[in-house]
């Protein structure tokens, strides 16, 4: 577990460090921040914080039934690749800007990236 | 073995068992998500035995100060009674001791509670007209500086309960409130941290109850009000405010009216906007928002944009 890439990142402090910053990445890119209109903050941030947790490698038990039951309302609005892609990049720049060195920020983006399918109900 | 009870009822919960597993495997629907102690759906509260720690991580510090805590991260490590988040808020008879006017539209009620009454500043109590029709007001009063409980109450045109209160309530008569419940409220820790506090209208009450309570538990860095209205008229406890700046260094006070041109000591425009221009970078600050949801919701995501980190935030719409 020590050498785990969840520890490598710092765990649950550099999930908490990320979380604000992702958050407001996300809320303020034009291309996806429609998705979030009229939710709840603080609901949402705890969710986002699910998100980064499960990218970091961090304990989840996230399945992709999950994914795709708590996305279905959004790929029905049109969530598609492109706003997927949009998210990958704001975790890779939200990670980037925390310093975390580039080869651990590929192997969050490759646990992310596998969520895809699932999230866009594919 | 240590014996869960959920309402009413006693369960077994095993050593290798949360109490998530434990309620969820006796057929309690419990909501619940990532069963991993992070996305907060499994949200509970305990009403008796302690909370072990390591289910309140990550939960906002008014949440773990109110015994809430995520139940597929709890092991108990005593017998518990626990309850879902945002239930179990008994009623109680209260007397009401004054009703004064704060201006044209609002009063400051000023009640005795029957019995033990615990509360935060800033948290709000249900106050019932009768058995279905009640409405929910903020506790502008601090419970070491006060005798009774003071809640704001605005007459709201057609209000069923507002314009009871206004209309038909008198000194003495008893009337029915619920427990305080609510996570809008000063934590102590962090003295030297920023506390900005936006409100409009009586969202102005659990602000007046946060400040006070801030400053009697020794809060030592800047706190700042904002107060706004349309116009001066709408505002209230001016002179408190004003007398409350002038003893507490630390603390200012800032009315703001958003309509025409404003008096010397008002300042003018949207209160959001008068205060994100004097402290336009948040970071570190804890924030608390106050009254119209419109004017609630745009500032959340203004402040949180500002640097102000979600946890930090406290809102209270109404």
């Amino acid at each position: 577990m020590g050498d785990s890439l969840y520890n490598k990142i710092g765990g649950e402090a550099a999930v908490n460090a990320a979380v604000d910053i992702f958050y407001r990445k996300v809320l303020s890119d034009a291309r996806i921040s429609g998705f979030f209109e009229g939710v709840d903050m603080d609901r949402q941030a705890s969710k986002q914080k699910a998100f980064l947790t499960l990218a970091f490698g961090g304990p989840n038990h996230y399945t992709g039934e999950d994914m795709r039951r708590g996305h279905a309302h959004l790929v029905a609005k049109g969530l598609n690749d492109s706003h997927f892609d949009a998210v990958m990049e704001n975790l890779g720049a939200t990670l980037t800007e925390l310093n975390v060195p580039a080869e651990l920020i590929a192997q969050a983006a490759a646990i992310a990236e596998s969520t895809r399918n699932d999230v866009l109900g594919k | 073995m240590k014996r869960i009870i959920f309402e009413g009822q006693s369960y077994d919960c095993k050593e290798t068992e949360s109490i998530l597993d434990c309620l969820t495997t006796n057929g309690v629907p419990v909501p619940s998500s990532c069963k991993a102690g992070v996305c907060q759906t499994c949200l509970m509260r305990a009403l008796q035995g302690s909370v072990p720690p390591e289910s309140q991580r990550g939960l906002k510090s008014t949440l773990v100060e109110r015994n809430y805590f995520m139940a597929c991260s709890c092991y108990p490590v005593e017998d518990m009674e626990v309850a879902l988040s945002g239930t179990g808020a008994g009623k109680m008879p209260a007397t009401v001791v004054a009703l004064e006017s704060l201006n044209s539209e609002i009063i400051c009620v000023k009640l005795h509670p029957s019995g033990p009454f615990e509360y935060r500043s800033g948290q709000y109590v249900n106050f019932f007209r009768d058995a279905s029709t009640a409405r929910s007001y903020s506790l502008a009063s601090v419970p070491k500086l006060d005798d009774c409980i003071e809640l704001h109450v605005r007459k709201v045109p057609q209000g069923q309960v507002s314009t009871w209160i206004h209309e038909s309530l008198s000194p003495g008569d008893t009337v029915e409130i619920s427990e305080a419940s609510g996570d809008c409220f000063y934590v102590p820790g962090n003295p030297d941290q920023g506390l900005l506090l936006i409100g409009t209208g009586s969202g102005l009450a659990p602000l007046y109850g946060i400040i006070r309570d801030a400053l009697l538990q020794g809060h030592s860095g800047p706190i700042r009000l904002y107060h706004g209205s349309l116009i001066v008229a709408g505002l209230y406890l001016m002179e408190e405010l004003r007398q409350l700046a002038r003893e507490c260094l630390n603390f200012t006070y800032t009315p703001c009216v958003s309509e025409g041109a404003a008096p010397e000591g008002f300042s003018p425009g949207i209160v959001l906007d008068v205060a994100l221009k004097d402290t336009p970078r948040l970071s570190g600050w804890r924030v608390y928002l106050c009254g119209n949801p419109a004017m609630v919701n745009a500032a959340k995501k203004k402040t949180f944009f500002a640097g102000a980190s979600m946890r930090d935030i406290h809102a209270d719409p109404f």
